[in-house]
């Protein structure tokens, strides 16, 4: 059956050329939506993924909580033990904890780090700043801040820091100037500005100072421990797992980064919700387009039909030349629209390296093959029931109409 | 001419049921087609010629009587089965050409072939030319209807009859459409595939000059036939 109906089908489209251009036009331009917002709804998911996790931890490991105890427990009492305060929050034994979080697959970066609060003096200015202590070779392991520096050098020497540019700003800092830092601890001591740097993060350029693990180590008092080891993952989406994973490997308390940006995610969810509905849309436009094109062809095709049905062919027949016109339609324009989104995306820069303010369009994202396969599929699907109304035309009316 | 039939209907009736009325449209058609005969059908407009066809042809169920060709009984065939029957054994010719637009003169007289076996094979192909030739076309088979006059349109229909070698050619005022030289030409056409191939033919026709080249004739009046 399939040959001669393919026969058919072909020649019925292929004798009707501006009828079947304009079918195929709409067809591709419902796929080309179809994949603009593909490629639209995930460059955005990729671009806000990556400003907003670029220069974060994936994963945080600290000390777990020494939540007050259950001692006993009556209807009119409970006796606890308060939270010991009495020792300062930090791991002491780090260094074979720092080896098994970078022997776990999905780690790509490892930074023990100390961290403290201290304030930044500088003549009747001050204000109050995080210190981060880095290892040497780990400036940059979390975020990227050798490549954010604004002005100076990188170079952390034991009198040297790195400030952000809204602090420097604030303060009327200038790479070469010495400032005063106060810790937590009460250690008081002088710096130079080695380099000034720019993250694109408001807390991180306003109130985050880099120096060196040794230098942290004598302002915060803390001659062997540290505060926490911020981990880099990838897939970024695997964080939580990679956490579960390190806090049963380390026993510490594992913050993935999703945990702390929750509504990332429901903006993200919802963009991607807001994308399928315009997707199916496109795809409903496309199932009635066809539709209705192969509806107004049967009517004016009954006679033809008709005689068909007249010589001796089967319904199946009918069928499937209908099914198979449809589904020629949807295959010829899926693989226009595809193509021709393929082309038309191909000027958009990648994500990575777009201006601020340009459409974040991700051309890798577009789904063309869904698209395709989704939209022959829907042709198909549109074309069953008007074929099944052709099968059922009476050769006598046909003929005689 | 073979004394077999191959056609015969009994107490035929025909109605059709409007809400509440029904009407009557053949009554008590006895008739019989035997192998070979070229018989006209002849009678005024609304006496019942069309659907008298139609039934022959299994494109209309009775709804009463008898009705077998070949030894099937058509009127309790499933649908499927008549479809079947009717492209194996009986050949149609309309009163215009219902050649498909799409396809060329070769291809629309391989058309009733190719749609019973879902294929078009060499054999179709060369049946289908040599049935070209004989209606004088061989040279316009690559040609689509468009292309082609009112008389050369209806021999291709003739010869589309013909592809499958039906016992029986059922043709509905066949000449209707066309000027008296090419209503001559299809008719000497039929003519020869009746005498050439024991073909089976039965005409509908108003025109006495066609009912006069035929060997019998049936006249039917109010859906009774009133000759036979």
């Amino acid at each position: 059956m399939a040959p001669y109906a393919a026969k058919l089908a072909i020649r019925h489209l292929g004798s009707h050329p501006g009828q079947t251009a304009l079918l195929i036009t709409g067809v591709a331009l419902g796929v080309g939506v179809f994949i603009f917002m593909s490629a639209l709804i995930g460059g955005l998911a990729t671009l806000l993924t990556q400003r907003t996790v670029g220069s974060i931890p994936h994963v945080v490991l600290e000390m777990p909580d020494r939540d007050p105890s259950l001692l006993l427990s009556r209807p009119t009492a409970q006796v606890v033990i308060q939270k010991d305060l009495s020792r300062r929050d930090q791991i002491t034994v780090w260094q074979p904890l720092v080896s098994v979080a970078e022997a776990t697959p999905g780690v790509t970066a490892v930074s023990p780090q100390i961290r403290g609060a201290a304030y930044l003096e500088r003549g009747q200015a001050f204000a109050p700043v995080g210190i981060i202590g880095v290892q040497p070779g780990k400036l940059s392991a979390i975020a990227n801040i050798e490549a954010a520096i604004v002005d100076g050098s990188s170079n952390l020497p034991a009198d040297g820091i790195l400030i952000g540019s809204t602090l420097a700003q604030d303060l009327g800092l200038r790479v070469g100037q010495v400032v005063r830092l106060i810790s937590e601890r009460d250690r008081a001591r002088s710096f130079r500005i080695g380099g000034i740097f720019t993250l694109g993060i408001a807390s991180a350029d306003r109130q985050t100072v880099y120096m060196n693990f040794p230098t942290a180590r004598a302002l915060f008092d803390l001659p062997t421990g540290i505060s926490r080891i911020e981990i880099k993952v990838t897939p970024v989406t695997d964080a939580a797992d990679i956490a579960a994973r390190l806090h049963r490997s380390t026993g510490l308390k594992a913050t993935p980064w999703t945990e702390e940006n929750g509504q990332l995610f429901e903006g993200l969810d919802a963009q991607a919700r807001t994308g399928l509905i315009i997707k199916a849309f496109s795809l409903v436009t496309i199932v009635v387009g066809i539709a209705s094109a192969m509806l107004l062809s049967i009517m004016r095709r009954q006679s033809e039909i008709g005689i068909m049905r007249a010589m001796g062919a089967r319904k199946n027949l009918v069928v499937t030349v209908f099914v198979l016109e449809g589904t020629l339609i949807g295959l010829v324009g899926a693989i226009v629209g595809a193509s021709g989104a393929w082309i038309a995306l191909a000027p958009f820069p990648p994500v990575s390296e777009i201006a601020s303010g340009a459409l974040p369009i991700d051309r890798e994202q577009g789904e063309y093959l869904l698209a395709a396969s989704l939209t022959t599929l829907a042709a198909a699907l549109a074309s069953i029931i008007p074929a099944l109304r052709a099968a059922r035309i009476d050769p006598v009316e046909a003929i005689g109409s | 001419m073979s004394t077999e039939p191959i056609l015969s209907v009994k107490n035929l009736v025909k109605s059709f049921v409007n809400g509440q009325t029904e009407t009557l449209v053949l009554r008590d058609i006895d008739l019989s087609i035997m192998a070979g005969e070229m018989t006209v059908l002849l009678g005024p407009s609304g006496s019942g010629k069309s659907t008298l066809l139609n039934i022959l042809g299994t494109l209309m169920r009775a709804s009463g009587g008898t009705h077998e060709m070949l030894g099937v009984n058509l009127l309790a065939a499933s649908d499927a089965r008549r479809t079947e029957f009717r492209s194996r054994h009986i050949g149609f010719v309309f009163q215009f050409h219902h050649l498909l637009p799409d396809l060329s003169a070769l291809e629309n007289v391989m058309m009733p072939a190719a749609s019973a076996a879902g294929r078009e094979t060499s054999a179709m192909r060369k049946r289908a030319a040599d049935l070209l030739d004989a209606v004088g076309l061989s040279d316009r088979r690559d040609y689509r209807p468009g292309a082609m006059s009112g008389g050369q349109r209806q021999r291709v229909a003739v010869a589309r009859s013909l592809i499958n070698d039906p016992e029986l050619v059922l043709a509905d005022e066949p000449t209707g459409n066309l000027d008296r030289e090419s209503a001559n030409q299809v008719m000497e056409l039929i003519r020869s595939f009746n005498r050439a191939n024991a073909t089976s033919f039965l005409i509908s026709t108003h025109d006495e000059s066609i009912a006069a080249q035929c060997a019998r004739r049936i006249e039917l009046l109010d859906g009774r036939v009133v000759r036979s």
